[in-house]
Parts: structure tokens; C-alpha cells; sequence
């Protein structure tokens, strides 16, 4: 089966950065894709590029089997890209942008039932002869995604849709986007919020100064890194100011009274670090394990990267 | 190739000049009246620039070839810039539009509008005064051949510019002298030798003589030279900015 995204050896120099930088990446068919990374990391120039919307500077890249640049046109219609920026038409309504995007698209007013699925599915019936400049936020977030599901393509590239989001918007573009992947699309994620990513994704790049950092199955990365490590809470009775030097190493976090330690996931320990502490004279309140997370991971990775 | 996406396009074009008709369309109509009103109240005793022909009736196809320039020019840029201002551009790079597609909906938008403010100003000038037709063909065709002149180079300093400020200096700094110094408000012959042959460079000088052919029969130079120069001038801005085009030309970074 060809993939859905293949980019190839993929650089884009900008005259002061270096935005990518000699990127591989293959993103198969239905798949739910997870492209993460810190602020400036290159992800929005990456979808760009997969989009058309930027030319690399050097290699490929192909929607299934497409090249976005010697054959945009196939490769266009075969993507739906929602971009970052909150951008609008404010000259039209809601139903009109959508059909003139379908319009581009060579779609005509046999489009028009899909047109209304995709409103009431985003919650924007009500909306649909609105003009878009009286729209909010949110709205005008939903109309970008609306915007980029007129054609039906195959695959679809979201660039942080939940970015400055409210909780009960993101819970249901989770569930929209979560549907689309069901019914077989593709689906493409940049996001700020690891536990989206962690909540969503099978497979996770990661990004880091232009350079792709790592590139695993969800469980794997958590694994791979951070496996067989735990986090240890610890709550003292009264605020800790001095901790055991034999700690030093294991702390990952420490305000007032309460601890986190990252320790090998062994009961000896577990045992070594509450016996350290005891030692030391602190009062243990409460006390909670927990498994590594994708931030957890994600700082790790950055980190040894050399920051963030 | 993608005939509905061009249409759409263009459709677009065309709704949005649409939507704003007072200013696109009625505003530039008032403001040549304007000029023949005042222009032939001063002049018309006083100059004669082809024999036999009233001084405002010389003016009126220099006007209505001034506002078909101006309004073709206002068209097809505006749209561009206001797209890549505020970023809308995205929804037209990301469709399977090709470079030409692109070219053709934005220039053709912008002859129609031009055209169609032309049309109102020869409209309404008719009922001030009678000017003769010579041949409608030789008047549609530099209409057309102007409007899609300055529409082509409007969306080129449309590709190029990034901010209004840019647009608004080349239209002031070369549109409005070129279109002043081109023979609208008098002709060729009334110019000191220096600035006749002057006037020779400018190629808005053949669209308007050339329009004026189209009703009076009569013209400052041949009008096949100046059909020649327009198409020509046309034709390889034209290449041009379909080249920027397909290369991606600060539109696709
Ligand atoms: N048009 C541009 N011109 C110059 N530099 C750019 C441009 N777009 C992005 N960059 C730079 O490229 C790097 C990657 O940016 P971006 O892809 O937006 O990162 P992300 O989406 O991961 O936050 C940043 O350093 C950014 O400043
Ligand atoms: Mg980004």
C-alpha cells in the first residue's frame, strides 16, 4: 500500500535558521499521527511544505504516491491541511467559504449534503449563514477544519487545532478528529498538549531544532526511554528544606512539601529512598506512584537534545 | 486541468468587488464625471486637440480609458494583498489550482470590473454630451487589452508587496504620473518635441490613443502601433508573472 505521507531527505533553510533539516519520515495509511516538539521546532514548516504551502529547500515529499510539487494537483485533492493561524475570509459566510473552498476543489453543488454533515458535525448549523467575521474563536477554528474536510481527502494534517481552545472545544474536536480516523482517514496531529498527543496518537515524531529527535509507536517511546522507572510522590507533614545528598541525582521536582523522584522500578528503591528520607528527619504524609507519561518523555528527549 | 476551480476563483473575485459596489463601482463613476464636468467647463472654449472635435468630447474616452486603467489596476492587487495580510491566501495555495488558473481568474476579474466602471462612466457622460463611435471592435479591444494590462501588473506588485503602504507608493508613483502624462487630458501634438517623444515610452499613451481611435477614427500615432505595443506589453508582463507564478514567488515562501 503506498504510504500516505513519504518525505525524503527534507531541508528548509531560512536566511537566519535552519527550520529543518535533512528530515525522513513515512506516515502510512490510516494511521493516527502525533508530530510533536517545542515552540520553533519546525512543525508548522513541515506541514507546510506538505502542504505546497512552502517550497523545501532540498528533497521530497509525496501524498500517496503524489509529489506536492510536480503533481500538486493529485496530491492536493488527496489532503485536507487546517492551518495554525487563525485565518478567515471576512468578505463571506460560513456556508459561502465552504463552497467556494469546494469550488476550488472542482466541486460542485453535489457537495452540499457533505457541506452540511461536516457543519453539524463541527456543531456549526446554526452558524452556517453567519458571517464569518462575527464568529468566534472557537468557531472560526471549526470552519478552518470544516474548510479543510470539503474535498474528502484521504489524509488530514492538523496544525495545533486545540491551541487556546476551551476544555469542552477540545473534547469534541478529540471526538470529531478521533471519528474521522475510524472511517479511515489519515490523520496528521501537531499539539502543545502531550496528553492529547498521548490520548490520541499511535505513532509520535518528534521534532527538535529542525531535527527529528525520535520517531516511535506511542508504547515504545514510553517504554523506550522511561520504561522501567517510576515517578515517586511524596508528601512531607511540613515543608523540606534540606534533602539528602544521595537524592540529589533522583529529583525531578520539589516545592515546599512535596517531592517527585525518579527511581528505577525496583522495591529496594523504593525502600533506599524512603529510608534516605527518613533518616534525613522528614515526616512522610502521603505517598503515590506513577508511570512515566509522554511529557515526561518529551522533556527527557528535548533535554538530552540539548534544550529546549 | 481545473475549469471550476478557475471559475470559482474568479467568481470570487468578481463577489467580492460586487459586495462593496458603492465603492468599486458607483465611486470612480462620480469622480470621472467630476473631472469632465470641471475640465470642460474651464477647457472647451479654449482647446482643440483634433480638428473638428470639442475639447469634452475629446476628453471623454481618455476618462473612461483612465478609470478602466485605474479600476483594473485597484482590482486585481487589492484582493491579493488583502489575502496575504491577513493570511486567507492559505485557502487558494492549498487547492489544485494551477499557475495559470490563478493568473486568468484574478486578471479576468479585474477586466470585468475595470470594463464595467468604464462602461458606467461612458454611460453616464452620454448624457452630457454626444461623442461619435468610430468602430466598437478597435474600443472593446483596447478596453480589454488595458484593463488586463494593469491588471497583470497589479498582481504583480500584488505578489511583491507586503504591506498597503507598498502598494499605495506604486500606485501613486507610477500609475498616476503614467496615466497623467499619457495623453488623457490633451493631445500628443500640443507637447513641446522633448516631451512627445517622452510620451513615446510610456505605454499607457497607446492605450488610451488607441482607445480614442475606437471613437474619433483619428489618433496621435497609427493605431495598429499601438494595438502592437499594448499586446506586446501585455503579453510579456503576462509571461512574467505567470514565470513568478510557478516558481512560487513570496507566496509560497
Ligand atoms: N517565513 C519564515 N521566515 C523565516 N523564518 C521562519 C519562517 N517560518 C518559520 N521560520 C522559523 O523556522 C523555525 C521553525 O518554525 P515553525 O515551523 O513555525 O515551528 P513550530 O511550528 O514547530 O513552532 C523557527 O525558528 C521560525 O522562526
Ligand atoms: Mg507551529
Amino acid at each position: 500500500m503506498t504510504a500516505a505521507i513519504t518525505i525524503t531527505a527534507v531541508d528548509k533553510h531560512y536566511p537566519r535558521v535552519r527550520a529543518l533539516d535533512g528530515i525522513d519520515l513515512t506516515i502510512e495509511q490510516g494511521e493516527f499521527f502525533g508530530l510533536l516538539g517545542p515552540n520553533g521546532a519546525g512543525k508548522s514548516t513541515l506541514i507546510n511544505i506538505i502542504a505546497g504551502l512552502t517550497r523545501a529547500s532540498r528533497g521530497q515529499v509525496a501524498v500517496l504516491g503524489h509529489d506536492v510539487v510536480s503533481d500538486y494537483r493529485a496530491a492536493r485533492r488527496l489532503i485536507g491541511i487546517v492551518p495554525q493561524e487563525l485565518v478567515f475570509d471576512p468578505f463571506f459566510t460560513v456556508r459561502e467559504v465552504l463552497q467556494i473552498q469546494a469550488g476550488y476543489f472542482g466541486l460542485g453543488r453535489a457537495i452540499d449534503p457533505w457541506i452540511d454533515e461536516v457543519l453539524e458535525a463541527l456543531k456549526l448549523s446554526d452558524k452556517a449563514n453567519s458571517n464569518m467575521r462575527s464568529l468566534s474563536g472557537g468557531m472560526k477554528r471549526r470552519v478552518l477544519i470544516a474548510q479543510a474536510l470539503v474535498h474528502q481527502p484521504q489524509v488530514v494534517v492538523l496544525d495545533e487545532p486545540t491551541a487556546g481552545v476551551d476544555v469542552e472545544l477540545r473534547r469534541l474536536l478529540w471526538e470529531f478528529v478521533s471519528g474521522l480516523h475510524r472511517r479511515g482517514h489519515t490523520i496528521v496531529l501537531t499539539t502543545h498538549y502531550l496528553e492529547e498527543a498521548e490520548r490520541l496518537c499511535d505513532r509520535i515524531a518528534i521534532l527538535n531544532h529542525g531535527r527529528l529527535i525520535a520517531l516511535d509507536s506511542k508504547q515504545a517511546l514510553l517504554q523506550r526511554e522511561l520504561g522501567n522507572t517510576l515517578r515517586l510522590l511524596v508528601m512531607t507533614r511540613s515543608a523540606v528544606d534540606s534533602l539528602p545528598p544521595s537524592l540529589a541525582a533522583l529529583i525531578r521536582r520539589h516545592d515546599g512539601d512535596c517531592l517527585e523522584l525518579e527511581l528505577p522500578r525496583t522495591l529496594d528503591a523504593i525502600i533506599t529512598a524512603l529510608d534516605a528520607l527518613r533518616t534525613a528527619g522528614v515526616v512522610i504524609s502521603d505517598l503515590q506512584t506513577r508511570h512515566a507519561d509522554l511529557e515526561d518523555v518529551f522533556m527527557a528527549l528535548t533535554q538530552q537534545d540539548g534544550g529546549v | 486541468m481545473n475549469p471550476r476551480g478557475f471559475a470559482t476563483l474568479f467568481y470570487k473575485e468578481m463577489l467580492r468587488f460586487y459586495k462593496v459596489a458603492l465603492q468599486t463601482l458607483l465611486a470612480p463613476v462620480i469622480t470621472s464625471l467630476l473631472y469632465l464636468l470641471v475640465f470642460s467647463q474651464v477647457l472647451d472654449e479654449h482647446v482643440q486637440a483634433f480638428p473638428g472635435v470639442s475639447y469634452t468630447a475629446f476628453l471623454v474616452p481618455g476618462l473612461v480609458m483612465m478609470t478602466v486603467i485605474q479600476n483594473a489596476f485597484a482590482n486585481s492587487s487589492s484582493s491579493l494583498i488583502q489575502s496575504k495580510v491577513t493570511g486567507n491566501i492559505v485557502f487558494m495555495l492549498l487547492a489544485p489550482l494551477s499557475h495559470l488558473e490563478v493568473y486568468l481568474a484574478f486578471v479576468l476579474a479585474a477586466v470585468v470590473r475595470g470594463m464595467l466602471v468604464g462602461c458606467g462612466v461612458y454611460l453616464v457622460a452620454m448624457l452630457f454630451i454626444t461623442v461619435p463611435l468610430h468602430s466598437v471592435t478597435v474600443l472593446l479591444l483596447f478596453a480589454f487589452l488595458g484593463s488586463a494590462m494593469l491588471a497583470t501588473l497589479r498582481l504583480l506588485v500584488g505578489m511583491w508587496a507586503e504591506k498597503f503602504d507598498q502598494l499605495a507608493g506604486f500606485q501613486n508613483f507610477v500609475i498616476v504620473p503614467l496615466t497623467f502624462l499619457s495623453g488623457v487630458f490633451y493631445s500628443l501634438h500640443s507637447l513641446p518635441p522633448f516631451w512627445q517623444r517622452l510620451s513615446h515610452l510610456n505605454p499607457f499613451f497607446y492605450m488610451i490613443d488607441g482607445f480614442r481611435y475606437g471613437f474619433f477614427g483619428q489618433s496621435d500615432v497609427s493605431v495598429g502601433l499601438s494595438l502592437g505595443v499594448v499586446t506586446l506589453s501585455w503579453l510579456l508582463l503576462s509571461a512574467w508573472v505567470i514565470r513568478l507564478l510557478a516558481s512560487g514567488y513570496k507566496l509560497r515562501n
